[in-house]
């Protein structure tokens, strides 16, 4: 920490000069367009990089000394998770679930994003911009590891978790969030930005750590918290860096508008289909929950985006395209994507259950216009026909996905949640399907990028597994009995149950 | 009006620090959540670093925000004395 | 629109119809019945008929919903291409015209036990 000096200290406002701009320099032997060949085809012109500020003016120096003090109060923490068993505080070995999900879909993201940022820092030519892309380069990589480190402790007790990096390429629901990170990493450096600094960053990130850290530290997970906030203490620079970087496009030059528009509607909608994941671990995951993913999206959709947009309207910009469809969909999409895990539970690495009579009244509390009338109606269906088979309800029919999002295509019909949406669109004599009209326009503007998408279920119809559900298990690294099916006659229970037990006994 | 808003996280260090945003926000509204404090401002809030010197006793380099920050949103503009947070609306 | 890029971009579909050895996809859905979650996929030869796509792979997974015994196959009517269409359960699905990926939705008005159907 900082004692009082007497020394005169740079302002600022002049080592961030110092630290970046003075840091560039003018090539003399090969043209700035061989040193940056990328910059140009997107058709986003820039006149002057040096407007390009990091409202923060963190400089490299600083970030070190910040950045090394996260990291020690995150191992201390860490490590005092690991030797007081910490895995025996949380709620119940249901919270597990939404963990297995975070580090199967969202960790791998962080690396991607590492990657991405790594490459974009090099691709621009504005120091100031180069040196803040190195910053979240750096940052992103660590999150990939404390989470991946802070969840190993969970690994050496508990199924599901020992093989998320093959299970983030292979297995079908992580294909949601990496199909968003693929698209975003083939994109060029301008919209890699849009893509991740700003839709991911800021419309988004919200969303996915606040409640979901706080819903940690409401299920007694020390670790998850710790990671959790560790990495969000970089978010807020990232959001920011976003924010300037959608700013500064639009100052250079009026001709970016439209562009940058349509990477925002793009990028919003598939940020949209990536949080139906979380929505799930908010409404059904959290064996205590803080609050419902409709809660989040007000204060952190309606009420931040709101926001947002209308300070970006003075540049021209309106709100993404399908946030109308986006606001009515939040009162469906946890309960849909749910009662899909739930029926494809076999092909999970984490354990589901059927919510109880006291989760359904909050769910039905939470979403009054809803739950119970669509919803309810089939878990109690569900409830009913295992009574009466004996056996946990399976749906060995495996879905149709969208093309875009890759999801399989459960959502509904806008003003009608009974029916299925149905869209196709052919493209050189080959029909795809999606989800959505938003996942549908991705599509038809840039068809030829999103025809070649390797979807899981056709992908388990062709070479090497031939539609072999016992291959495709090995394949995924999923171990039958193990990792997947109902939370209720799960290992992950008994183990849970007993371990805590004595831990809380002499027997 | 649009609310900006800045969470930090519920600690030692933090305690301090809220007590000055509030004292230089009166129009603030400060939420306690598990673990964070989220705090909302009608369209703007500012961080200053003198006030929180005076909270905490001790000097007091702006930029340790970042170690316990947890999200913001409005613009950001900071220098060696204060960090505002504003939308233009 | 086209993708943004410096040379010349050529896409190559993953899901043609010759990387399934012989068979082809369809998709079957049946309208107002959510308890199975999406449309299912099914994988089958296009010489395969009709009735066996019905009877032999998308009757055992109708089981579970409640409207499945008050099914009556004659009665369903058929969307193919989002258009009223009939099919002829003794013919292949080739010569009911059903291509690859193809999407086929199944109506039953007046069943709808599990959703509330305005």
């Amino acid at each position: 920490m900082d004692m009082k000096t007497a020394t005169k200290k740079l302002s600022l406002k002049d080592k961030y000069k110092l630290f970046t701009r003075d840091l560039g320099w003018e090539p003399t032997y090969r043209s700035k367009e061989e040193v940056f060949p990328y910059v140009q085809y997107e058709g986003i012109k820039i006149h002057d990089w040096d407007k390009w500020e990091d409202p923060f003016r963190l400089t490299m120096d600083a970030y070190w000394k910040y950045q090394a003090e996260k990291e020690r109060k995150f191992y201390a923490i860490i490590d005092a998770h690991a030797q007081n068993n910490g895995h025996l505080n949380i709620t119940d070995a249901r919270y597990l679930s939404a963990l297995k999900v975070f580090l199967q879909a969202i960790s791998p993201g962080e690396y991607a994003a590492h990657k991405g940022f790594a490459r974009v820092g090099r691709e621009f030519p504005g120091v100031g911009t180069q040196v803040a892309c190195q910053m979240q380069a750096i940052d992103e990589i660590r999150h990939a590891q404390t989470q991946i480190h802070a969840l190993s402790n969970y690994n050496k007790f508990y199924n599901g978790f020992h093989a998320f990096a093959e299970q983030r390429d292979r297995i079908w629901y992580t294909s949601v969030a990496r199909s968003f990170f693929d698209d975003a990493m083939a994109a060029g450096p301008f919209e890699f930005m849009i893509a991740i600094g700003f839709s991911f960053e800021y419309v988004l990130t919200n969303l996915l750590f606040v409640p979901f850290m706080s819903g940690a530290a409401y299920n007694g997970d020390m670790a998850t918290v710790t990671f959790g906030f560790s990495a969000q203490s970089d978010e807020a620079r990232h959001m920011t860096l976003g924010l300037e970087c959608i700013k500064f496009m639009l100052e250079q030059d009026p001709d970016n508008l439209p562009i940058v528009q349509a990477w925002i509607d793009k990028w919003f909608w598939r940020g949209i289909r990536v949080l139906s994941l979380v929505s799930t671990m908010m409404d059904y995951m959290l064996p205590k929950r803080v609050m419902s993913w409709r809660e989040a999206w007000n204060i952190y959709g309606i009420e931040n985006g709101t926001a947002l947009f209308k300070d970006l309207a003075r540049y021209g910009i309106r709100p993404p395209k399908h946030w109308d469809k986006a606001e009515e969909a939040i009162d469906h999409m946890s309960h849909q994507l749910m009662l899909g895990l739930y029926q494809w539970k076999f092909g999970t690495s984490f354990h589901v259950w059927i919510p109880s009579d006291e989760d359904m009244d909050w769910l039905a509390k939470k979403y009054p216009t809803t739950f119970d009338k669509y919803y309810r109606p089939r878990w109690e269906h569900i409830k009913k026909h295992e009574a009466a088979t004996g056996a946990p309800f399976n749906n060995y029919g495996l879905p149709k996905l969208c093309q875009c999002c890759q999801l399989p295509t459960i959502f509904t019909e806008p003003g009608d949640p009974t029916l299925i949406c149905h869209r196709e669109s052919v493209y050189q004599g080959e029909r795809y399907h999606f989800c959505s009209d938003g996942c549908k326009d991705v599509f038809d503007n840039e068809p030829e990028k999103y025809v070649q998408a390797w979807l899981p279920m056709p992908g388990l119809m062709q070479d090497p597994l031939k539609g072999d559900l016992g291959a495709w298990m090995d394949w995924v690294f999923l171990k039958d009995g193990k990792d997947n099916g109902d939370y209720a006659t799960s290992q992950d229970r008994q183990n849970f149950e007993q371990w805590r037990a004595q831990a809380t006994s002499n027997q | 009006m649009s609310t900006v808003f800045i969470a930090l996280q519920a600690n030692e260090d933090t305690r301090p620090i809220i007590e000055a945003i509030e004292i230089d926000n009166p129009n603030a509204v400060v939420n306690r959540e598990p673990a964070m404090v989220k705090i909302d401002a009608p369209n703007r809030l500012v961080i200053r670093k003198d006030t929180i010197e005076e909270q905490l006793g001790r000097s007091f380099d702006l930029q340790e925000l970042q170690i316990n920050l947890i999200t913001l949103s409005g613009n950001v503009d900071e220098d060696e004395d204060t960090l505002t947070l504003t939308w233009n609306s | 629109m086209t993708v943004a890029a410096r040379k010349e971009y050529v896409g190559i579909p993953r899901d043609r119809v010759e990387n399934f050895h012989g068979k082809q996809l369809v998709f079957v859905s049946w309208d107002h019945h959510l308890l199975l979650a999406a449309p299912i996929m099914f994988c089958l030869p296009p010489q395969a008929s009709f009735a066996e796509l019905i009877e032999s792979h998308l009757q055992p997974l109708l089981q579970a919903d409640p409207d499945a015994a008050a099914l009556d196959w004659n009665k369903v009517e058929w969307l193919k291409e989002g258009q009223p269409w009939v099919p002829d359960f003794a013919a292949s699905l080739a010569a009911n015209g059903i291509g690859h990926k193809e999407q086929l939705r199944m109506r039953t008005p007046g069943l709808s036990s599990l959703v509330p159907v305005n």
